[in-house]
């Protein structure tokens, strides 16, 4: 099965009267007829129409949705998987929600920046339009403020490592607990900088926020030694951090050295996948759902390893044409063992195990 | 049992074999590389259509009083019907739809409005038969272990009577299908175990429960004291579409114009070899685009056996390229009027009903397109017998054999 949206906020009485309503449409259900009508109707799964999109830079959109059904909130920081339809295929990505959780109009928005190689972010940023559909999956995410906020704060970003922390420091502004917080931000240019007059309006309005704008393109990139004189009390503040891997990795070092990594937080949008020597052939496969480790050799599919590690998996042609033996792939990366050619497949999509090797660490739900 | 004729394979050098395999690749990959939107918005639209029609046969049925709306009603229920089994249901549940990653259309999701489980038939027909297809004793639906249909299966008593069960078939066929998938001759030999058959009898009564209640107790409720016409309409849809299934399947692969293979033949065949079988096991049926849409593009049996996971709409648009891989080796492209396929495969099956029996002629090497009337290229190379009866005739066992008329 491929991925859909999270289940909605259906009325129980709703959800009684479809139950019920069951017997004229089968094997359909009575919301397959109700999406011709509306799309957003779906009980099935959570779906949202944009509402606006507002141009942040250059490169990069506040896209705001309206949910299908009440919003079942979030806190502050964490992020939500979105599915869009780009040239008929549909394609799942986690966007942070920019959004205060507490918006009255009960919309969310997310804030994606262009990557041009891209699939899911040029589409979102060139091509979304008021009133097209998204789906909507859960929210996810433990990159959040406690409840109560820290008394003392730091975020550092950079780029589009803004979107959490913007959620955040809506939430924390909404409560008037700009207290004490320090905002270390970088981007290449003051036009690049995503949510740019916003910060700079909190930075004017409460006196417990400071913000600092690193421009790399004039000033170069801010090194971890700089913190000790842009806060010099960092190691008593809780942090919050998000960017490009470089700056977490190095951050991070800093903070084992003489921080404590128990009030340091860290979101990273290019999870680290796969482990060494990722170009060697095979790889160990986790079947997710039987609870079995396998190691497959050279070119072995992923269903022969299994069967050889005792599993009884789906199959049939065993030659791609069947498609008896599909699996839901949840992360890593597959060589297709017809053409040789080695791709990430997309999170959630659902694969071949007679025609796939694994390329590293593979995880897949059979 | 040995094969009775010889088939076109046996005329290929395995180097040929490897290029013909090396060809139908790489439509399969270049088709594979173009789909898009395209794609996806013929299939949502075609569902949409789907669902509209059967919104507006049910509710004619259920309101109208006036004898030409149920008339009308019963009308866009068997359309809708027909287009759900076979350009929907069929299709998805091949995976044709897969590489959309959309989580209702896909092979892993969807269910018909069938008495067949999608599970058990994703295993007979997907599995079973396109992989084994024509292979006997391997290719179930070759007669369905039913019916005689090929002269080297062995003659039985019971054969005699199977034009007559064949037309209950015709009726009844979504009834037939569900528990021909059942495989009770695997049962029978110990190939499956009884368990399995439960748990899949189980899943047909679930099915046939539901479809039951829906067509024949909840719809006639609905309409109060015009039950009976909605009941009678029901029905109706049900058969038309039943018997639309049938003949365009038993067209697939039973006309003279195909080639049935033993059990050594297909052995450790090759990719490209068993592109040849697939090619030769089945049998196109000419027509335009709507009679193709309302056949789930199974006119298209010989793309579709080919590339069975490729979206249909796809089929038409290779077609011309098949047609020149079997010009360039000397292979057949079996496809037909749909009279004169569904006529051979009933002669077939009054035939065989009787001991012995002969492969009927087949046609020779594909010679390149004619234009016909509408535009569509179609084969010029096709067996037509004309009046003779060749199921007892001898000495055709030449698969180059020629139409009489055209030689
Ligand atoms: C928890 C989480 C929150 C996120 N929040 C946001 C957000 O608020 N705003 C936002 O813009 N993005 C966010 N992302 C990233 C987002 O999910 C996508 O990865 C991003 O939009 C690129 O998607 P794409 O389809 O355009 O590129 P893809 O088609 O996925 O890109 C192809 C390849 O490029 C790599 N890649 C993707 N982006 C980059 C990059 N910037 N630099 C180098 N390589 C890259 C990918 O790993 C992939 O292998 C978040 C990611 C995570 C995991
Ligand atoms: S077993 Fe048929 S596609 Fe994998």
């Amino acid at each position: 099965m491929a991925e859909r949206g999270a289940p909605p906020q259906v009325h129980p009485v709703q959800r009684r009267v479809l139950h019920a309503m069951r017997a004229f449409f089968t094997p359909l259900l009575p919301d397959d007829y109700l999406e011709l009508v509306n799309p957003l109707w779906s009980t099935r799964e959570l779906r949202g129409r944009i509402e606006r999109i507002d141009h942040e830079t250059a490169d990069a959109v506040t896209i705001t949705i309206r949910p299908g059904y009440a919003w079942e909130g979030h806190r502050p920081g964490q992020y939500l998987r979105i599915g869009v339809v780009v040239d008929g295929v549909h394609h799942w990505r986690a966007y942070s929600l920019t959004s205060d959780p507490g918006r009255p109009d009960g919309f969310i928005s997310v804030t994606p920046k262009l990557y041009d190689p891209g699939v899911v972010s040029p589409y979102l940023v060139k091509h979304a339009k008021p009133g097209m559909l998204v789906r909507l999956g859960g929210v996810e995410g433990a990159f959040t403020l406690p409840d109560p906020p820290p008394a003392k704060a730091l975020f550092v970003s950079a780029g589009s490592g803004i979107t959490p922390i913007m959620s955040m420091l809506r939430c924390l502004a909404r409560e008037d607990a700009l207290d004490d917080v320090v905002h270390l931000h970088s981007a290449r240019t003051p036009g690049d900088v995503i949510f740019g007059e916003r910060l700079r309006e909190l930075d004017a309005r409460h006196p417990g926020f400071r913000l600092h704008e690193r421009h790399t393109a004039s000033e170069g990139r801010m090194t971890p030694d700089e913190l000790e004189e842009l806060c010099p009390d960092w190691r008593e503040r809780e942090a919050f951090l998000c960017g490009p891997a470089e700056m977490l990795d190095a951050l991070t070092k800093r903070w084992e050295r003489d921080g404590d990594c128990d009030r340091l937080h860290l979101e990273r949008f290019q999870p680290i996948i796969g482990g060494e020597g990722s170009e060697g052939e095979g790889g160990t496969i986790r079947f997710a759902r039987s609870d079995v480790d396998a190691e497959a050799g050279a070119g072995q599919p992923i269903l022969v390893a299994g069967e050889e590690a005792g599993l009884e998996l789906p199959f049939g042609c065993r030659m791609g044409v069947c498609h008896t033996c599909i699996g839901r792939l949840c992360s890593g990366k597959l060589r297709d063992l017809r053409s040789g050619q080695v791709a990430t497949p997309q999170e959630g999509e659902m694969v071949r195990t007679c025609i796939h090797a694994p390329e590293g660490a593979v995880t897949i739900e059979l | 049992m040995a094969s009775m004729i010889e088939s076109p394979l046996a005329h290929l050098s395995p180097e040929e074999i490897e290029a013909i395999g090396r060809e139908f690749d790489a439509i399969h990959d270049e088709v594979f590389a173009e789909l898009g939107d395209r794609d996806r918005r013929y299939i949502k639209s075609m569902i949409e259509l789907q669902r509209r029609l059967a919104v507006l046969g049910r509710a004619l049925l259920v309101v109208s009083r006036f004898p030409p709306a149920c008339v009308a009603g019963t009308a866009a229920l068997s359309m809708a019907k027909i287009l759900e089994n076979m350009e929907i249901g069929h299709n998805v549940l091949h995976g044709q739809w897969d590489w959309m990653n959309d989580p209702q259309i896909h092979s892993s999701t969807w269910d018909w409005d069938t008495a067949s489980t999608a599970e058990s038939w994703k295993h007979s027909h997907n599995y079973i038969h396109h992989t084994y297809t024509n292979i006997r004793g391997k290719d179930k639906d070759l007669g369905y272990e039913i019916m005689r249909i090929d002269p080297h299966q062995p003659w039985h008593p019971v054969y005699l009577l199977q034009p007559f069960y064949n037309v209950l078939l015709m009726a009844l066929f979504e009834w037939g299908v569900a528990f021909h998938d059942l495989d009770l001759d695997a049962v029978r030999s110990g190939e499956k175990d009884k368990k399995q058959v439960l748990k899949e009898l189980k899943g047909i009564w679930g099915k046939a429960r539901r479809q039951i209640v829906k067509d024949y107790v909840a719809f006639p409720l609905l309409s109060g004291r015009r039950w009976k016409t909605t009941l009678l309409a029901n029905a109706t849809a049900n058969v038309v579409r039943n018997v639309w299934a049938h003949a365009i399947i038993f067209c697939g692969h039973f006309p003279d114009q195909t080639y049935t293979f033993a059990q050594e033949e297909a052995a450790d065949e090759t990719k490209g070899a068993w592109y040849v079988r697939q090619l030769v096991g089945a049998a196109n049926i000419d027509g335009g685009p709507l009679f193709h849409v309302i056949s789930g593009n199974l006119g298209y049996q010989v793309e579709h056996h080919l590339f069975p996971d490729m979206p249909s709409t796809r089929y038409g648009e290779i077609a011309p390229r098949v047609r020149q891989i079997c010009e360039r080796y000397g292979l057949p492209y079996n496809s037909g009027p749909l009279g004169r396929q569904w006529g051979s495969v009933h002669r077939t099956i009054a035939r065989l009903a009787f001991p012995g029996g002969e492969p009927r002629p087949k046609p020779g090497p594909y010679r390149g397109d004619e234009v016909r009337g509408e535009g569509e290229l179609a084969p010029a190379a096709v067996a037509s017998n004309g009046a003779s009866s060749g199921n007892g005739a001898t000495g055709r066992s030449n698969h180059e054999v020629r139409p009489s008329a055209a030689s």
